[in-house]
């Protein structure tokens, strides 16, 4: 059967698609964003809030308060690292041609903590100072797993899953070992953090996560057609004319960077990366000029809904959004590797 | 007019072990040109280094005119287009979405397709007759079905040479003679230089302007396919009995393998009665 290629305008074919996916994603955004902010601990229904955002000199301000300082960027954060948790599965899924590579399982989040905890129990500032050291365990901790699968990296998904998860498992060792020798008077705030914590957040913080992590959305978009001649094998993408060594290695090493700040700002949030990417992958088939701006809108609006129920499920205070993300996202690895086994 | 590929003096290794020593031809523009020779002999090295995967040791490789390294990658690989021995299986991808790969060094910044490129794409498709799986996926086809889907995706690069490394291997006799005829019309229709690498010596006698003899990394002979194939030579060669003489096709020269080395006895009276290929077991080549 031959798909018809109807030429309604002049736009092409693939630019239609990715207008029309990022408008549908967009929307389911938008709605999770305005759930976010509307729906708390303090839940007073839908009436204040719209008041409350139409018309913001008639109403309460403590509800004002609520929803522009504390839930406005907690959403716009949630989306930023929900955006770049899943954007980091899809390319890692890519280039190491498997479908359970995801940042977290990779150890990339936990070298990031452990170069974070690093500054934070050095006193450095969050930027550049535990940035950067956060940047260099994440990268170093994704050549330390590359290299340990190596040679059969790519054939053997379960050599580099195996790595990924002993790595990880070191890491968390080490992370433990940081927090219990330090005399942190912190360590609540930073056992929760772990668990990736969106309440920490503020306006400036988010606005420079977003400085950080957008250009490297750009830049992704701008190399996805590249990850899909890559899916063709190293040396077929070579003959038809892709820089192979340095695509590869700017994707990784932009991919490591973002998942660094991210989990600078609010800790290890397991399996974005695994859900969201291939939900995508299911419904709009393999091309990555779609998935790239479907996996950030998408994983932006996953991890606002997740960071909601996180809010609202328990009955007093709050948890980790992590743990929703976790609880939701270990099944999924689970019924993605049996699936992929058979 | 100048030669489409010109090699001189190629050297290659891997590591210490030389798979390619002092390797020269040169390819006429719109000639299929058959590189054979026994396994292990530098075939698909010799092809990779002329698609600029590889990059000669030593010795130099010319492509239309302009050494390969004075190429900007992109700028390459829209002369040559090359399809491997054999690609990654496990694609993702639908055959229409392979097939518009062809037109990636084409491309802007972003990689998007103009309606031109999906017009090019549907062309190379109807090219290698393969339109109608356009909405297929990879692993659904058959082995023909599938090589048929590369060399559409090769046309769809719009190059002047293509290289096919053993593009006939584990077809049926018909899919073998379908993508030869393929080829063929490529270079007839299209003027594309073709240079494909063989293991079926009938095939590449029946189809190539020129033929190259690899033997342990050197060019062993270089020529009209009557010329390079002599009993003697390839006996040599392959280190097994063959028996050459004409095909009744056109008087081609057609190889036959002779069985029965364990059992039969009557093959040593085949092999010394054979038809020897009159009077160029001597020409040089």
């Amino acid at each position: 059967m031959i798909r018809q290629r109807r030429v309604v305008t002049d736009m092409p074919d693939i630019l239609k698609r990715i207008f029309a996916v990022s408008a549908i994603l967009s929307f389911v955004l938008f709605v999770s964003a305005i759930l976010g902010m509307s729906m708390g601990s303090s839940n007073r229904g839908w009436g204040p809030f719209f008041s409350a955002v139409l018309d913001p000199g008639h109403t309460d301000p403590t509800l004002s308060v609520i929803i522009w300082q504390i839930r406005f960027p907690r959403v716009i954060l949630a989306a930023l690292v929900g955006a770049t948790l899943s954007l980091a599965g899809l390319v890692f899924q890519a280039l190491l041609r498997n479908p359970l590579a995801e940042p977290y399982i990779l150890g990339i989040s936990g070298g990031a903590a452990i170069g974070a905890i690093i500054g934070i129990l050095a006193g450095l500032s969050r930027f550049p100072g535990v940035g950067l050291l956060a940047f260099a365990g994440g990268m170093g901790t994704l050549f330390l797993v590359l290299s340990i699968a190596s040679g059969n990296a790519i054939s053997k998904r379960e050599t580099l899953l195996l790595s990924g998860v002993m790595v990880n498992a070191f890491c968390s060792a080490v992370i433990m070992l940081l927090i219990s020798i330090s005399m942190n008077t912190k360590l609540h705030s930073i056992m929760f953090w772990l668990m990736g914590d969106l309440a920490s957040a503020d306006t400036g913080q988010a606005f420079y996560l977003a400085l950080m992590v957008i250009p490297c959305f750009v830049l992704i978009f701008a190399l996805s057609h590249k990850m899909n001649i890559l899916l063709m094998g190293s040396e077929m993408a070579r003959s038809l004319g892709v820089n192979v060594s340095v695509v590869t290695m700017l994707l990784l090493c932009v991919s490591s960077f973002m998942v660094s700040v991210t989990v600078c700002q609010c800790g290890l949030i397991a399996f974005v990366g695994l859900v969201i990417p291939h939900l995508l992958r299911l419904a709009l088939g393999p091309d990555h000029r779609v998935l790239v701006p479907a996996s950030i809108l998408g994983g932006g609006a996953y991890l606002i809904i997740c960071d909601l129920l996180a809010r609202i499920v328990p009955q007093q205070g709050e948890m980790p959004a992590g743990v929703i993300t976790a609880m939701i996202g270990a099944p999924v690895f689970i019924f993605l590797l049996k699936r992929s086994r058979t | 007019m100048n030669a489409a590929i010109k090699v001189s003096r190629l050297y290659y290794a891997y590591r210490d072990t030389r798979v390619l020593d002092s390797v020269s031809f040169s390819v006429s523009p719109g000639n299929c040109f058959v590189i054979i020779g026994p396994n292990g002999s530098g075939k698909t090295t010799l092809m990779k280094v002329l698609a600029g995967l590889f990059s000669a040791k030593q010795g130099s490789v010319e492509i239309l005119g302009k050494d390969i390294s004075g190429y900007p990658k992109k700028a390459l690989a829209r002369k040559i287009a090359y399809v491997p021995q054999q690609p990654v299986g496990d694609l993702p991808f639908l055959v229409e979405d392979i097939v518009l790969f062809g037109r990636a060094p084409h491309l802007g910044m972003f990689g998007l397709e103009s309606k031109k490129d999906y017009d090019l794409a549907r062309m190379a498709m109807s090219f290698t007759e393969v339109e109608h799986l356009a909405g297929r996926r990879m692993d659904q086809l058959s082995g023909g079905e599938q090589q048929r889907v590369f060399l559409a995706r090769a046309v769809c690069q719009d190059p002047e040479i293509i290289l096919l490394d053993e593009p006939t291997a584990s077809l049926d006799i018909a899919h073998q003679m379908r993508v030869m005829d393929l080829m063929e019309k490529m270079k007839i229709e299209k003027n594309i230089t073709v240079v494909m690498v063989s293991h079926d010596i009938n095939l590449a006698a029946m189809y190539a302007d020129t033929l190259l003899l690899l033997h342990h990394g050197k060019a062993l002979c270089c020529g009209p396919p009557e010329d390079v194939l002599t009993y003697e030579r390839l006996e040599a060669v392959y280190g097994c009995p063959l028996l050459v003489d004409k095909s009744p096709l056109g008087g081609l020269p057609r190889i036959s393998t002779v069985p029965g080395r364990y059992i039969d006895d009557s093959r040593d009276t085949i092999l010394n009665g054979r038809i020897k290929n009159a009077g160029t077991e001597n020409r040089a080549c």
